[in-house]
């Protein structure tokens, strides 16, 4: 360590911090003894799934923990000052100017009844930094700085106004608004598209090398953290893992726990699926299973005055036993091409055959019978799980519906499809909430198995869920696959998942397919702009690159 | 916007229209009518044509069609017909109730709204969780009292126990103190409820959060962010608290004899005086109407959200 | 966009479940018998007295006895008595069935026919809906009391009619809600995926849709039992309920408002009651609105 760094204390020592939340009369401990230092211009990921313990760790920094919440034991020093048993009162000196917080969701982080430029001028009246003449001025020229365009009207509006990027853009601007020493970026871009993800990530990089303000980026997602992190402190269930610098800490985890993250990220996982010419030999080129052409979708808005096309002349075709992944971002119609195909949504123009069922004039009887061809995989499996149904209800349910087996039998078969999805035989007859995330979707995965369906339709299936149990579902399904010959259409807006199991690709932009094919080819040739984009947005490029 | 206030105000128009059918086809098709109960009393010795007579004065014996058709269009030219109890127009009755009845729903919604908003306030600002506790049981409790019981409870304490409140001969001001308090309680224990609920869902959004990391207190994000987003929502609840306002009314103004609208609605009920009692349900409706409709047209103005949607249509 | 808000709801309920839920039980326990299981106490001896008050109370609540008129509470009447020297526990006691019959049939009303009205709304189409929404509008347009008195007027003064006055107001708010219930349910993802899974309309309804959207309105259904015990003991103090001398709640204080400067227990006793029963219903309510879906 040189002299010059020396001279240089650390922004942020943590040292020995546990934190417990009172739960009724017991109390439960989050974050058990975690230490770690951040230093002046520098970028500390924290990264961990859910119930780490991240993001408590990262609201006790600021004060802000729950109201059960406290601090057990431990210090938090801020430039040699300990602050974790400061009153509110002294910590308010401190929020906003000294370490400030960019939120996770965008969406209800603004106040919906107060307008853009009084929010962020706001900061500058909490802490009596500027004159009042003085706000507005500096409100527009602040707007301007994190690229929002027509900063003056910006601040007139309301947040619905602004798109999710553009309101991430204002909650960094308050954030650097009194250019504090420590930026808390709780999970900064994971409610917004992957390439305007990239784009607020690049905004912080930019800010922080401009102003010299450290950063401590809470996130999930191991790729965005060996893109932009200096250091990282892997956290599991409160405790740490293990901490150094990056690259590091990804070229030799010492701990089996980051071994374990790094092999399921799928960000980091080269494909390793074998083309589908291969694993099906004696599948005939011309047998594909679903056929969608120039599928057209309309909403009329505003009493039939306007016309909105979700879905513009969609085409494209499924080989039975292949995955095929249908892909884009938000309002790229992804989601309604999915709910024609299921035949919840009926299509304006266009054909649509599943198995060799052309499937738009289906009505009543017919329609009910059609479903035991395709089944869906919703995106939320506490959602799609009727709560007050057990596993074992729900599983068989579609049995009743459709065959004239006992109940015994109906039973039985249910109770094999459990146990093929891997859901241990003691959660039959719990509840949906009595079920981990990763168990609930085993269920609905079972529950859209138990029909024999030709085509299983997963729509964001493993977006909602920890790596780690990702992973594993993910594993699953493939074997699932190669076991039964299922074909899998799969919708989702992360690549890297779509790369590492689909055997062909559709990319969808505001309706339009703008490039679609085998997905090796897709991936390395990417023949249109916004697909490179879409590519060049995944995190975790840097590492990939040095591997 | 002029197409969906064509809409709202059609709408509201169908409802006072129903209101008034409602309360027509409930009040008329009555057992006993009025003028039975006043003219066959047996002191008056009148005979039965003499009865008879009279009867037909009042158009009781016409069809029920003839009857609804004359009487809706009395209603719009603002004849609410005649009181047979009081001998006296059913529109002059009311003139002559109103006044008081308006002083006194006036003072307890505002005493109601008060109380209402220090609960709720106070509540979410202490750092004491007994206090919290204590006040956010209050609403709970308030509900659960009869007003009239109130009233009588009111009287007793304050009257009899502690002779603060005259009985006889009091102040027009002192008059109305008991009364006002007896009010405002079932009122502002709805109120109360909701804005206590608002308060703490919103204490919940994340950009409550964002304020607090800004380095704002907790009395500054109450007063500057949460305030207004939890007390829009309660302008929804206008017409329930309409309701109770009505029917706290009726109770207060028997309990302390009072010379307003309820006093004469209980009156009316009691000597089955059923113009007096239909004018009053149907001026009822169109209040309520009116206080809805003024509400949806107001929303929009107050939570911008709302206005820019109103803006597209447009 | 919805990815990770159900991503980190999950781990909000991971946390739950990781706090024990054991722990979680025990609370629960500790908790329940002070506040609720006093309530359930106190709605179980009001039951009791209005099914057999004769094992309460020794005297007739509807005859009085010669020279013990207006006696103050004590030993030999543990609430005094009144004018005509009736023991006023024995009144309040045999009182206890006419303010619980009339809120059951009151809240049995509303229940059954406003539920039916929003179910029915709630499931069918588009305009049939909005011809019900519409009749419902109309009910909340006229004030609770006002529709209450009109109704009496019609049916006449009585312990059932009062009570049946008392659930046609509650009509309209059992029908908003069972729509709104019936409406969310459907939209849910489970909801289609029965569908998806081959179900019929009717199938569906029956499996998913009527045993998650019921939960609430039966909550609701409790709460509405206080807010009828209320309403029914206003409706026999104005003079429009049972008529004296039947010790109806509503009619015991009014007729102690009479010795309102002498006989202070006359008013207070029957209204403490009231508050008790009504306090004791709606906090049971509280309890089956917070229970699991």
């Amino acid at each position: 360590m040189t002299v010059v760094l020396e001279s240089l204390p650390p922004v942020l020592e943590v040292e020995g911090l546990s934190i417990a939340y009172r739960d009724g009369q017991a109390e439960r401990r989050a974050v058990h003894d975690v230490s770690f230092r951040i230093n002046p211009g520098e970028v500390v990921a924290l990264v961990g799934e859910s119930g780490s313990g991240k993001t408590t760790t990262a609201q006790s920094i600021m004060g802000l923990l729950a109201a059960n919440g406290r601090v057990e034991s431990g210090s938090i020093r801020l430039n040699g000052t300990d602050i974790a048993r400061w009153s509110d009162r002294q910590l308010d000196t401190v929020r906003g100017a000294k370490i400030s917080l960019v939120p996770q969701d965008p969406g209800s982080s603004l106040n919906p009844v107060k307008t853009i430029g009084a929010q962020l001028g706001e900061i500058f009246r909490i802490h009596g930094a500027l004159r009042s003449e003085e706000i507005d001025h500096r409100v527009i020229s602040l707007l301007a700085r994190v690229g929002l365009s027509e900063p003056a009207l910006r601040a007139q509006q309301y947040p619905h106004e602004l798109s999710g990027g553009m309101r991430q853009r204002v909650l960094i601007a308050i954030a650097i608004a009194l250019k504090p020493q420590l930026i808390i970026a709780d999970e900064p871009t994971s409610a917004l598209d992957v390439t305007v993800q990239k784009r607020i990530l690049d905004l912080i990089d930019e800010l922080r090398t401009e102003y010299g303000t450290s950063v401590l980026l809470v996130t999930h997602d191991l790729g965005v953290a060996a893109d932009r992190a200096d250091r990282i402190v892997v956290l599991q269930k409160g405790r740490i893992q293990e901490q150094g610098a990056t690259a590091a800490v990804l070229s030799a985890p010492r701990s089996p726990y980051t071994r374990q993250l790094l092999a399921d990220a799928p960000s980091f996982t080269a494909p390793s699926r074998l083309p589908a010419v291969a694993r099906l030999p004696d599948s005939r080129a011309e047998d594909d299973v679903v056929v969608v052409e120039g599928l057209v979708r309309e909403f009329l808005r505003d009493g039939g005055r306007e016309r909105l096309r979700a879905v513009d002349d969609v085409s494209f075709r499924v080989r039975r036993g292949t995955t095929h992944a249908i892909v884009g971002e938000s309002g790229s119609g992804k989601t309604t091409t999915m709910r024609s195909i299921v035949g919840f949504d009926r299509p304006t123009a266009g054909r649509i055959e599943v198995d060799g069922t052309e499937i738009s004039g289906l009505k009543g009887e017919d329609l009910r019978q059609f479903r035991r061809k395709i089944q869906l995989v919703y995106q939320n499996p506490y959602g799609s799980l009727d709560p007050r149904q057990s596993v074992l209800q729900i599983v068989s349910e579609p049995l009743l519906n459709f065959s004239r087996l006992t109940r015994a039998e109906r039973d039985e078969k249910a109770r094999a499809i459990l146990a093929r999805v891997g859901l241990p035989a003691d959660a039959l007859l719990r509840r949906p909430h009595a079920l981990s995330g990763g168990q609930r979707q085993r269920v609905a995965i079972a529950r859209a198995l138990v029909l024999d369906p030709q085509v299983v339709v997963l729509d964001e299936a493993v977006s909602a869920l920890d790596v780690s149990v990702q992973a594993r579902i993910l594993d699953l399904l493939d074997e699932l696959q190669s076991d039964l010959g299922l074909t899998y259409l799969f919708v989702s807006h992360d690549l890297a998942v779509v790369r590492q199991i689909s055997d062909t690709v559709s990319v969808l932009k505001d309706g339009r397919l703008v490039e679609g094919g085998a997905v090796s080819e897709v991936f390395e040739a990417p023949r249109s702009e916004y697909t490179r984009e879409l590519i060049n947005a995944i995190p975790g490029q840097t590492r990939r690159a040095a591997a | 916007m002029s197409a969906y206030l064509l809409n709202r105000v059609a709408q509201a128009l169908f409802v006072l229209w129903a209101a008034f059918t409602v309360s027509f086809v409930l009040l008329q098709a009555m057992p006993g009518d009025a003028v039975l109960i006043k003219f066959q009393n047996p002191d008056l010795g009148l005979t039965a044509a003499q009865v008879a007579e009279i009867r037909a004065s009042y158009a009781v014996d016409s069809p029920f069609v003839v009857q609804y058709v004359r009487t809706i269009g009395k209603f719009l030219t603002g004849d609410f017909g005649y009181s047979v109890q009081a001998g006296v127009p059913v529109g002059t009755l009311l003139a002559a109730h109103l006044p008081a009845t308006l002083k006194l729903a006036t003072l307890g919604f505002l005493l109601a709204g008060v109380l209402a908003i220090l609960i709720a306030f106070v509540s979410s600002l202490t750092r004491f969780a007994w206090l919290r506790g204590a006040l956010q049981s209050i609403p709970s409790l308030f509900i659960s009292v009869p007003t009239f019981w109130l009233g009588i409870m009111l009287i007793q304490i304050f009257s009899f126990r502690l002779k603060l409140v005259p009985v006889i001969n009091p102040a027009p001001w002192q008059e109305l103190i008991l009364p006002v308090m007896a009010l405002a309680v079932p009122i502002s224990a709805p109120l109360a409820q909701v804005l206590v609920r608002n308060i703490d869902d919103v204490m919940t959004r994340p950009f409550v959060v964002v304020a607090r990391a800004k380095g704002a207190t907790r009395f500054w994000v109450l007063w500057r962010h949460v305030a207004k987003n939890a007390l829009l929502p309660t302008l929804t609840i206008a017409g329930v608290l309409f309701g109770e306002l009505v029917a706290g009314a009726v109770v207060t103004e028997t309990v302390f004899g009072l010379n307003g609208i309820g006093g004469l609605t209980e009156r009316a009920v009691g000597s089955q005086d059923t113009a007096v009692l239909q004018a009053i349900v149907v001026i009822s409706a169109l209040a309520f109407v009116i206080i809805n409709l003024v509400v949806d047209l107001l929303y929009p103005v107050l939570d911008p959200r709302l206005r820019t949607k109103a803006g597209v249509a447009a | 966009m919805t990815t990770f808000d159900t991503l980190h709801n999950e781990a909000a309920a991971d946390a739950n479940r990781q706090g024990g839920w054991r722990a979680d039980t025990a609370t629960r326990l500790r908790r329940a018998p002070l506040g609720l299981a006093l309530s359930w106490l106190i709605l179980g001896i009001a039951l009791l007295w209005a099914v057999a008050p004769s094992l309460f109370t020794g005297y007739n609540p509807i005859e009085g006895i010669g020279g013990a008129q207006l006696k103050r509470p004590g030993a030999e009447h543990l609430l005094g008595t009144d004018a005509l020297g009736r023991d006023l526990y024995a009144r309040i006691v045999y009182g206890a069935v006419h303010s619980l019959t009339g809120a059951f049939v009151a809240v049995g009303l509303g229940l059954v026919v406003g539920t039916g009205l929003g179910v029915l709304a709630g499931s069918v189409r588009r305009r049939f809906d909005d011809a019900i929404m519409r009749v419902v509008d109309v009910l909340l347009s006229i004030p609770p009391l006002l529709l209450s008195l009109s109704i009496i007027i019609l049916l006449g003064f009585g312990t059932v009619n009062a009570a049946i006055a008392v659930g046609v107001t509650s009509v309209a708010g059992f029908a908003r809600l069972a729509r709104a219930e019936v409406v969310r349910v459907r939209r849910s993802d489970y909801v289609e995926a029965a569908f998806g899974s081959g179900g019929t309309f009717a199938s569906v309804l029956w499996r998913h849709v009527l045993p998650n959207s019921l939960t609430s309105v039966l909550a609701f259904a409790s709460l509405q039992f206080g807010s009828a015990v209320l309403q029914i003991s206003t409706l026999g103090f104005l003079g429009y309920g049972a008529p004296p001398p039947t010790p109806e709640w509503g009619l015991l204080i009014a007729e102690g408002r009479n010795y309102i400067s002498t006989a202070w227990w006359l008013t207070t006793a029957p209204g403490v009651i009231v508050v008790v029963v009504v306090l004791a219903a709606n906090r049971v309510s509280q309890s089956f609105g917070k229970a699991p879906a």
